[in-house]
C-alpha cells in the first residue's frame, strides 16, 4: 500500500526556506535603494548603486576587511594544519594517554558559548604578557591565536569522521609494497581526505571571517576586524551601506557555491567516464 | 652512522608522536589553561590596577605562601537580583528557542529525508548555505524587518490589518527569532542525519498492518529519531544561553542576558574577577549539556566506525 502523500511536510519545508531566506534577500534589494531611510523604497531613483560607491570609499571599512581577509587565511591555514593531526591522532592511533582530554578539548570548542572562549582567551594573553612578556600587545597575532584554537576543532571533527569512513587497505597495500610511511600518508591519504581540508579550510575561513565576539576580547587598538566595525555601526543604527556589504557577501558566496557543485559535478561525470572505459562499456 | 641518526629523526618516527602532542599542547595552552585563569581570577579582588585584580597566590614578607580565596564575586551574584535574573532569563530565551527550532526544524528535516535523493543534496545545501554568509549580516537583515518603519510593520499598515506599528525590535520576541533564526541550521542537521538512516520499509510494515501514518511516526519513526533530536538540541540550547550578539541587536535594554552581563562587567565596569565568576557559573550550568552532547557524539563516531 502507497502512502497517500501529504502537503503537510512540503508546506512546513517551503515556510522554513522562506524564513530563512526572506531577510537575506531583503538586504539584497534594499541595498539598491536610494532612500536613506533603509526600508522605505524610493521609487523614482532606484534602484541605484550609490550605497556600493560609498562602500568603495569608506576607508575603515576596506581597512578592516583587508584585515580581517588576512587573519582568516592564517587561520584556516593553521587550523587545517592542526585540526588534521588532531583528527588523524582521534581517528586512528586507537587508545592512547591523553586522548579523552583530546577529546574533550576538540568538542568543547564546538559547542562553548563564545563569550567565555573570548574572556578567558584575554586572560591567558593578559596572564601570559605579565609572565613572559609575550604576545605584547593585542591585535592580530592574539585575533589568529584565539580563532585558530576554536576552528581546529572544527576540522578535526571533519577530519575524523572522513578518515573513520574509510578503507584503510590502500595504505596498508602501499606499507607492504615498502612505501615509508610518510611517503603513505603523502601520496595515499592526503589526497584521499583533501575534500575534508578544503572543506575544514573553507569553514575555519568563514568562522573566521565572521567572528565578532571572540574578537572584541582579544583584538587591541587599531585592529578592528570587519564584524568588529560592522557591529558597531549596526548597533548606532542601520545603515545602507552595509545592505551593500551584504549583498556582495552574498554574491560571492553564492558564486563559489556555484563553481564548487559545478566542479564536483563535472569531477563525478569524469570518473563515471573513466569507470565506464576502464570496464570496456560503452 | 649519520644515516640511522637520520632514520631516528625521520617523519616516519615522529610523525604520530608530533600528530598527538601538537594540538595537545595548543589546545592546551591556549583552550585549557585560560579556564584555570579565569577560575583563579574569579575568586580575586577586584583592583583599581592593570590587570585589574589582585593576586590569589602571594609570597608574604614573612616568606609565607599565602593563598587567598575571595568568595566574595560569587556571593554577590547570588545576591544581586539582576544576575540572577538574567541566569533565569537566558536558560528560558534559550530553552524556548531550543523547543520552537525543534517544531520547525523536525518537519524541515523529515521533509529533506524524505524527498527524492536526486533532490536531497540540494534542499540540504539551501539549509546549510545561510551558514556561510555573514552571521553578524543576517542579524542585521532583522532589524530591517522587524523596526517599527520595518518591513514587516509597513506591510502590515498597507493591508490595514493594524492602525498603528508593532514594537518588535528590541523585544524578546525579538531575540526569539533571531535565535531561532541563526541557529535553525543547527537543529536541521543531526536530525537530518538520523532521519536519512532510517529503515523505511519499517514504516511500510506498519501500514500494511494497518497503522494510520501519525501513528508508525509516533510509535517508529520519532523514537528512533530521538538521538538526533538530543544533539540538534544541545547544538542549539548551549551555545544560546551564552548568547551575545542577538541580544545587543535585537533584545530590550531591560532585559539582559547573561552573556551581554557578562560583557558589561568586563568591558564597561572592568571588573574581570565579576566577569570570571559570571563565565564559572555559565560553566556550570552547561556541564550537564556538554556532557550529554560528547557522549552523543563519541557514540556516533563509534557507530560509524
Amino acid at each position: 500500500m502507497r502512502r497517500r502523500p501529504t502537503m503537510l511536510l512540503p508546506t512546513i519545508l517551503a515556510f522554513g526556506f522562506a524564513f530563512l531566506y526572506v531577510p537575506i534577500l531583503s538586504m539584497v534589494v534594499y541595498s539598491f535603494n536610494a532612500s536613506r531611510l533603509v526600508t522605505v523604497w524610493d521609487a523614482a531613483h532606484s534602484p541605484t548603486l550609490k550605497w556600493y560607491g560609498q562602500l568603495f570609499q569608506n576607508h575603515q571599512i576596506l581597512d578592516a576587511a583587508w584585515l580581517s581577509l588576512k587573519i582568516a587565511v592564517m587561520n584556516a591555514t593553521g587550523a587545517v594544519i592542526l585540526g588534521t593531526m588532531a583528527g588523524f591522532a582521534l581517528a586512528r592511533f586507537g587508545k592512547f594517554r591523553g586522548r579523552a582530554l583530546l577529546e574533550g578539548l576538540t568538542t568543547a570548542p564546538l559547542v562553548l558559548p563564545e563569550i567565555i572562549t573570548g574572556l578567558s582567551m584575554l586572560l591567558l594573553f593578559v596572564a601570559m604578557e605579565q609572565l613572559v612578556g609575550w604576545p605584547a600587545g593585542r591585535g592580530v597575532t592574539t585575533i589568529t591565536i584565539a580563532h585558530i584554537s576554536f576552528s581546529l576543532s572544527y576540522v578535526a571533527v571533519i577530519v575524523q569522521a572522513r578518515l573513520i569512513g574509510f578503507d584503510e587497505s590502500l595504505e596498508e597495500a602501499a606499507l607492504d609494497l615498502g612505501a615509508r610511511p610518510a611517503t603513505v600518508f603523502l601520496r595515499i591519504t592526503l589526497p584521499l581526505i583533501a575534500p575534508a581540508l578544503m572543506s575544514g579550510w573553507l569553514l575555519s575561513f568563514t568562522l573566521s571571517w565572521d567572528d565578532v565576539v571572540i574578537s572584541q576580547f582579544v583584538a587591541g587598538p587599531g585592529s578592528s576586524t570587519l564584524p568588529m566595525v560592522i557591529f558597531s555601526k549596526v548597533r548606532l543604527g542601520v545603515s545602507p551601506d552595509v545592505n551593500a556589504l551584504a549583498t556582495l557577501m552574498v554574491a560571492l558566496v553564492a558564486i563559489g557555491v556555484v563553481a564548487s557543485a559545478l566542479f564536483v559535478q563535472g569531477r563525478e561525470r569524469r570518473r563515471a567516464r573513466e569507470m565506464r572505459m576502464a570496464l570496456g562499456v560503452q | 652512522m649519520i644515516q640511522r641518526l637520520q632514520r631516528y629523526f625521520s617523519v616516519d618516527r615522529l610523525g604520530r608522536p608530533l600528530a598527538r602532542a601538537v594540538p595537545m599542547l595548543w589546545l592546551t595552552l591556549f583552550f585549557l589553561v585560560p579556564f584555570l585563569i579565569v577560575l583563579k581570577i574569579s575568586f580575586s579582588e577586584v583592583l583599581m590596577a592593570m590587570p585589574p585584580y589582585a593576586p590569589m597566590i602571594e609570597w608574604t614578607q614573612e616568606r609565607m605562601l599565602a593563598i587567598r580565596l575571595h568568595l566574595a564575586n560569587y556571593h554577590f551574584l547570588f545576591t544581586d537580583s539582576l544576575y540572577l535574573e538574567s541566569f533565569l532569563y537566558s536558560i528560558k530565551v534559550a530553552a524556548v528557542s531550543t523547543l520552537i527550532c525543534l517544531l520547525l526544524g523536525y518537519p524541515m528535516a523529515l521533509a529533506i529525508s524524505r524527498a527524492e535523493p536526486a533532490r536531497r543534496s540540494l534542499l540540504l545545501m539551501l539549509v546549510i548555505l545561510p551558514f556561510w554568509t555573514s552571521f553578524l549580516l543576517r542579524i542585521y537583515a532583522w532589524i530591517g524587518l522587524l523596526k517599527d518603519d520595518g518591513l514587516i510593520n509597513s506591510a502590515l499598515l498597507w493591508l490595514h490589518l493594524i492602525s498603528s506599528p508593532i514594537q518588535m525590535a528590541n523585544t524578546s520576541f525579538a531575540v526569539y527569532i533571531g535565535i531561532v533564526y541563526s541557529y535553525l541550521p543547527f537543529m536541521i542537521l543531526p536530525l537530518y542525519s538520523n532521519l536519512e538512516k532510517h529503515d523505511a520499509t519499517l514504516l511500510e510494515a506498519a501500514a500494511d498492518l494497518g497503522a494510520a501514518p501519525w501513528k508508525a511516526f509516533v510509535r517508529i519513526t520519532l523514537p528512533l529519531s530521538l538521538p538526533g533530536v538530543v544533539a540538534g538540541a544541545m547544538l542549539v540550547f548551549i551555545p544560546a544561553v551564552g548568547e551575545y550578539v542577538i541580544p545587543t541587536l535585537l533584545g530590550s535594554a531591560n532585559q539582559l542576558m547573561i552573556g551581554r552581563v557578562l560583557s558589561d562587567e568586563f568591558f564597561e565596569n572592568r571588573d574581570w574577577p565579576v566577569a570570571s565568576s559570571v563565565a564559572i557559573i555559565i560553566l556550570i550550568i552547561l556541564m550537564g549539556p556538554i556532557v550529554v552532547f560528547q557522549r552523543y557524539r563519541s557514540r556516533e563516531l563509534e557507530a560509524q566506525a
